[in-house]
């Protein structure tokens, strides 16, 4: 393996143990120059410690980081040339906010001119000018936020690594600040890695997600894709909320193409992208809510019927579920076409939209 | 009904007409101030207070009489002629032992061990507690076990190797032997102090440090040592008033001219020849106590103030 230098970020066969659990398995990743990577995945899924460990923060089981070309597996944080935001904030709680600032500077003994300017061009870009002689107990969460983005950002560094940087904020600041930090990445144009559980921060940010689990990548790319194409039953209950419908049956050739069979439920799948050479056996057909239509005519390849048992209005639109071959299943209607509870109703939808996964490894098909 | 017909039945207190319309029990509950609960609460409070504070009271009126008053037994009594000779007496010219120079070369003695062990033990300690709360190096878990276990050795067991290990290093009978004891000892508890303080301060404060730039000693002296005043006054509560008080290792450690105070203050009460000048002892022991005593009223406000400053969130 070549010495990744046309990459930002590089994680080589990357492995952690602590004693005998394994946090992280072999793991590789390759970050461009000036990309937005998301690291998306429950808790536990080994995200953080992955980040800490290209931070430099823990120490490594086995594998190489290079950042800029260069190997910092042994490197200290401060070598590294990156700037980390956690989701504490972790401010200096005696330091007001000019010298929460500065203090990386100053530990390097910075030249005082050069931190005032550097301090100065930070603090307009995040436009915290107005709070630079405060102490971070008098700042609200955004403000601090701001601030321990601006950490980061004084040192000029070359990789901004996001420790759940939103999660400590309400909704309305976390809607906010994503899209500032979006604004922030175009500025600056620097290389991100940003850790999160929340899938919409995942998808409005990313320019490639990697969704992790049990210490591995499941699936590294563009948050369309992802959410079109998800390659394995996980990643597509992941992503999306209301989460995806699976419904438990069997791939069946049928003649002239396949079908999914969930008892008396019959669906060609006829345009269906298999990801693999189709076979019969069990498989789960997966469907986002957002892509069926009720009572959208016949011109379907199949017939569906069903009758309404509750009805979720959420404002801009409504989630209507029911049951499909006995399995809970909803549908994603606009607010005035909305269904009355125990209506009949019949289903619509694309086949082409559709995931199809194997019900036992749980892959796409 | 409409909004404002909810708001008018919800808000009686609206109008201050609509309380005269209402019958029944309205607003706080009235409490008697003589009631059950209070007599029993103050009544224990009184007699607690009572039994902490009358042996205080015996000892200040005793040290204010003369012998012959004192002879005459009325120990509850205040003084009919109120003079300051024993308190005099007890300072400067009451005889322990070889001297005669009261309690003040004591006192000093007390000054000159008590200063540099509680500096030492708390400058040691906090490092100690930071090292073990945050660079968890190899077999630190082991080094703090071993540590605590420290804590529950009785000291008569390592009295005698430390009078030979003192004397071997040629420190047996000097202030600074006893210093270097008295540091050892306030180890164990010191650093359990100051590990769990500083573990108890979030990670993420010491990884953005560390990210930052800083090492050992600047994370230490520039981001933990700002935020740790509370437990600073509590280590130095603890150790000053201890080693203040501490009778054995200084009974052990020094000679008659190096005693620190409490052992001579023991030399003058107990002494065997001559009348027992009751008032003297009462002055000489009202001084000795006098420095723990003052620890805690001042460090008390302190303590509060640095406990309200460390509960600040940052």
């Amino acid at each position: 393996m070549t010495a990744a230098s046309d990459t930002s970020v590089s994680i080589q066969d990357l492995s952690l143990n602590f004693g005998a659990v394994t946090v992280l398995e072999t793991l590789n990743l390759d970050v461009a120059d000036g990309e937005f990577i998301v690291l998306l995945g429950p808790s536990g899924c080994g995200k953080s410690t992955l980040l800490n460990c290209i931070a430099g923060l823990l120490d490594v089981s086995e594998g190489r980081i290079f950042i800029k070309g260069k190997n910092v597996t042994w490197e200290e944080p401060k070598d590294r040339g990156i700037g980390m935001v956690f989701q504490s904030y972790a401010l200096y709680p005696q330091m007001t906010v000019e010298k929460n600032l500065s203090f990386g500077l100053r530990v390097a003994g910075t030249p005082k001119e050069e931190i005032a300017k550097r301090i100065a061009r930070a603090a307009e870009i995040l436009q915290i000018e107005p709070l630079l002689q405060r102490k971070p107990a008098a700042l609200s969460g955004g403000q601090r936020q701001r601030v321990a983005i601006g950490r980061a950002l004084v040192r000029d560094v070359d990789v901004f690594l996001f420790d759940e940087p939103l999660s400590n904020l309400d909704a309305k600041l976390r809607a906010e600040l994503r899209v500032e930090i979006k604004l922030l990445h175009r500025k600056l144009q620097n290389t991100m890695i940003y850790v999160t559980h929340d899938q919409i921060e995942a998808m409005t940010l990313a320019d490639r997600i990697a969704v992790m689990k049990g210490g591995v990548i499941q699936q590294l790319d563009a948050p369309q894709t992802i959410y079109n194409r998800p390659i394995n039953r996980f990643v597509a209950g992941f992503l999306g909320s209301p989460a995806m419908n699976f419904v438990d049956g069997r791939l069946e050739d049928a003649d002239g193409g396949w079908r999914f069979a969930a008892e008396d439920i019959k669906i060609p799948l006829g345009t269906y992208d298999f990801a693999k050479p189709p076979a019969p056996g069990p498989v789960t057909f997966g469907i986002r809510p957002e892509h069926v239509s009720l009572n959208s005519g016949t011109g379907w390849p199949f017939s569906i019927a069903a009758n309404v048992e509750v009805v979720e209005p959420m404002g801009s639109d409504t989630l209507v579920w029911l049951k499909l071959a006995q399995q809970n299943f909803s549908v994603r209607v606009t607010s005035e076409r909305t269904p009355k509870n125990d209506e009949a109703v019949t289903l619509g939808f694309d086949p082409m939209r559709a995931s199809l996964f194997d019900t036992a490894t749980g892959t796409r098909i | 009904m409409s909004m404002a017909d909810i708001i008018a039945q919800t808000s009686p207190a609206a109008g201050a007409g609509a309380r005269q319309g209402i019958t029944g029990p309205y607003g706080p509950k009235p409490r008697r101030m003589i009631s059950r609960r209070n007599v029993f609460l103050y009544g224990t409070l009184f007699v607690m207070a009572v039994y902490y504070l009358l042996p205080l009271y015996v000892m200040i009126v005793t040290s204010l009489k003369g012998m012959p008053e004192i002879r005459l037994g009325n120990i509850f009594s205040p003084p009919l002629e109120i003079t300051f000779e024993p308190w005099v007496k007890a300072w400067s010219t009451a005889c322990t032992g070889l001297n005669c120079d009261g309690l003040s070369r004591g006192f000093w003695n007390s000054v000159r061990i008590t200063v540099p062990s509680v500096l030492l033990s708390i400058a040691i300690a906090s490092v100690n507690g930071y090292a073990l709360a945050n660079w968890r190096f190899k077999g630190a878990d082991t080094f703090f076990i071993i540590l605590i276990v420290g804590a529950f050795i009785p000291y008569q067991v390592m009295i005698y190797p430390i009078v030979i290990i003192l004397r071997e290093i040629g420190l047996y009978g000097s202030l600074s032997g006893l210093v270097i004891v008295h540091s050892i000892f306030g180890m164990p508890i010191l650093t359990l102090l100051f590990r769990n303080y500083f573990a108890s301060m979030p990670e993420e404060l010491f990884r953005a440090a560390r990210v930052d730039g800083a090492g050992f000693w600047g994370i230490f002296l520039r981001i933990m040592l700002p935020m740790s005043l509370p437990i600073f006054v509590v280590a130095i509560i603890l150790q000053v008033t201890g080693i203040w008080n501490d009778f054995l290792f200084g009974v052990v450690y020094t000679r008659p001219d190096t005693y620190p105070m409490t052992v001579q203050l023991n030399n003058i009460v107990n002494s065997v020849q001559g009348v027992k000048e009751y008032n003297v002892n009462m002055a000489a022991t009202i001084l000795t106590g006098l420095v723990p005593l003052i620890v805690y009223f001042i460090s008390g406000k302190l303590f509060v103030r640095g406990i309200a400053a460390g509960a600040v969130k940052g």
